[in-house]
């Protein structure tokens, strides 16, 4: 049988396992429409909040020696409801919303504004580790992250999917919190807060002084979640954090992912990075004989 | 080249200090500094400029006329702009890039058309152009007192047979009016092989009608609200591309197809806005 690229992730079924991750070149329909041409199984929008946000002045965003890149953008985002009526004639792209938010009560407003949109999964941002009062500091906060997640499976039909990373909580104990609620999928890992100072001014760079990690130096890092998160829970799995190549992506898979996300992998190797990742699992597939994606999710755990 | 700079990491930031500063107008400055990569950028391509402690904004790179020197003009505006404008001699910024295409440059009959700082780009592009091209230039200005590079623009064509308009707003010095009526008048009236424009988007999209419909290759440099410079945070975006990455420069085919082109950008939150 011929392999193909098609992978359920749970509920969501994609043509092809490599996404967008969230915050990278999420806020324009066309651009969407472009990377799905591309060979994007679906593109993860920008974190979209109740209102819209201008983030954080620049630099925003620093290459880091030696591979990767870190950033601290500040979540800006047009605002849900902005953002909703831009996507409103998508018909063929796979989106998946990501939401940013304080309290249940954000989601639940926010996810209605979506009601005439033709959206693939919800992907609550749970982690990100550098604007305050969202993300990371919800994700620590096991009652919280319980009381969105509930309100958010009432709120919707459409699948949703907790994105976690690495937070004063263990991550761990939030993907339990997650799946104890209801939860339809875990995206692991987001980017690990970290920053850089520059030593002939002396001073950090980013404006925020702190930013995320993302790209090469994460993998090892995401991929390791990844296996722990499969070997514990069953639930199915997103891997994010520093693929970039059709390796990266098949490791992913066999340590427990049955969906990959891309993001500094573009800043690097723009957008053929999709094909290139498409092409390389198919030639693997053909190689070792798999006719679909889901043969190979988790091999790695048997030994 | 030397073997550091092909070492260099061109998304990494690097430490220049600020050698000169040239008042050019009232409100605009040039800003002269040695880097042998930013020396020597194709006419188009931009940096990534960090002023510490203030903000880090996209600028096209203007020319030297000393080896191995580089430079940015700049017009004091917002935030940013205002910062690198304050910068003085002896201080330092921090560079990346260079990011971005460069102008296809045609032979022949060429038509340049530049407003305020967008005639950085056109500078560069006036240093590749053959000795036998005939070069006409057009400078917008609100008024006199803003109108600047039109004795460096007569000294780069020296050996060119060429022309150098100046058209201001207000009529107070060369010829009153808009550029783009002058574009539109000399299209109609000579042949050109190519045209090429940086300015504001109003100007960029009328002169990009004009040559365009009349089946002239027009290119124009586009800027857009800009955060990464390389293609990640998607803030660039008109449409489709990605101005920091598929431009800055776009040609008349592409451009007549982009519904946003001419009409709208987006905001720091990402929301589209009139122009």
């Amino acid at each position: 049988m011929e392999p193909s690229l098609v992978t359920n992730i749970g509920k969501i079924q994609l043509d092809k396992p490599a996404m967008l991750a969230s915050g990278i070149l999420g806020i324009s329909l066309d651009v969407f429409n472009r990377l799905y041409r591309s060979g994007a199984g679906a593109v993860v929008t920008k974190s979209l909040s109740n209102e819209p946000w201008e983030g954080y002045p620049n630099p925003t965003i620093f290459s880091v020696d030696g591979g990767g890149w870190m950033n601290a953008v500040g979540l800006s985002n047009p605002g849900a409801s902005n953002f909703a009526k831009m996507i409103e004639p998508n018909q063929d792209v796979p989106i998946m919303v990501s939401l940013v938010g304080s309290i249940p009560e954000d989601f639940a407003t926010m996810i209605n504004e979506f009601k005439n949109c033709n959206v693939t999964a919800f992907e609550l941002n749970l982690s990100c580790p550098h604007v305050a009062k969202v993300g990371l500091e919800v994700g620590d906060d096991p009652e919280l992250v319980k009381q969105i997640v509930t309100t958010v499976k009432n709120s919707t039909n459409v699948p949703v999917i907790a994105k976690v990373g690495l937070g004063t909580t263990h991550y761990l104990n939030t993907v339990k919190t997650a799946i104890d609620s209801g939860i339809d999928a875990i995206t692991a890992i987001n980017t690990v807060r970290a920053m850089a100072i520059d030593v002939e001014t002396q001073r950090p760079i980013l404006s925020n002084k702190f930013g995320g990690l993302s790209g090469t130096p994460i993998k090892p890092i995401a991929l390791r979640c990844v296996y722990e998160i499969s070997s514990k829970y069953d639930i199915p799995i997103i891997g994010c954090g520093g693929i970039s190549t059709w390796e990266d992506a098949i490791e992913f898979f066999l340590a427990g992912a049955s969906g990959i996300q891309l993001g500094s992998a573009i800043g690097d190797n723009w957008i053929n990075v999709f094909d290139d990742i498409n092409k390389g699992i198919l030639q693997y597939m053909t190689k070792k004989n798999y006719s679909t994606i889901n043969e190979m999710v988790g091999l790695a755990k048997k030994f | 080249m030397r073997w550091w700079d092909l070492q260099r990491n061109f998304n990494h930031t690097t430490i220049v200090t600020i050698e000169k500063v040239v008042d050019e107008t009232p409100t605009v400055r040039t800003l002269y500094f040695s880097d042998d990569v930013m020396s020597n950028v194709l006419p188009g391509q931009f940096a990534m400029v960090w002023i510490p402690g203030v903000n880090e904004l996209p600028m096209s790179v203007m020319i030297s006329k000393e080896t191995g020197k580089a430079a940015f003009t700049v017009r004091k505006h917002g935030l940013a702009s205002t910062g690198l404008f304050n910068i003085k001699s002896g201080e330092k910024i921090g560079i990346r890039g260079p990011y971005g295409n460069a102008f296809d440059i045609k032979e022949g009959n060429l038509l340049l058309v530049g407003g305020g700082t967008g005639l950085v780009p056109m500078m560069r592009l006036l240093t590749h152009v053959k000795p036998t091209d005939n070069v006409t230039l057009l400078i917008g200005a609100k008024s006199q007192e803003e109108v600047f590079f039109e004795s460096l623009a007569n000294e780069l064509l020296k050996n060119n047979p060429h022309k150098v308009i100046v058209c201001t707003d207000d009529g107070s010095y060369g010829e009153k009016g808009f550029v783009t009526d002058i574009v539109e008048k000399l299209v109609n009236e000579s042949h050109f092989d190519g045209v090429y424009t940086c300015g504001p988007e109003k100007m960029m999209y009328k002169t990009v009608q004009s040559a365009h419909s009349k089946g002239i290759f027009v290119q124009a440099s586009l800027e857009r609200m800009m955060k990464c410079g390389v293609g990640i945070c998607g803030s660039c975006c008109v449409g489709e591309d990605l101005v920091c990455k598929d431009g800055t420069i776009f040609d008349g085919n592409h451009l007549s197809q982009n519904k946003e082109f001419g009409f709208t950008h987006r905001n720091k939150a990402g929301i589209l806005e009139d122009y």
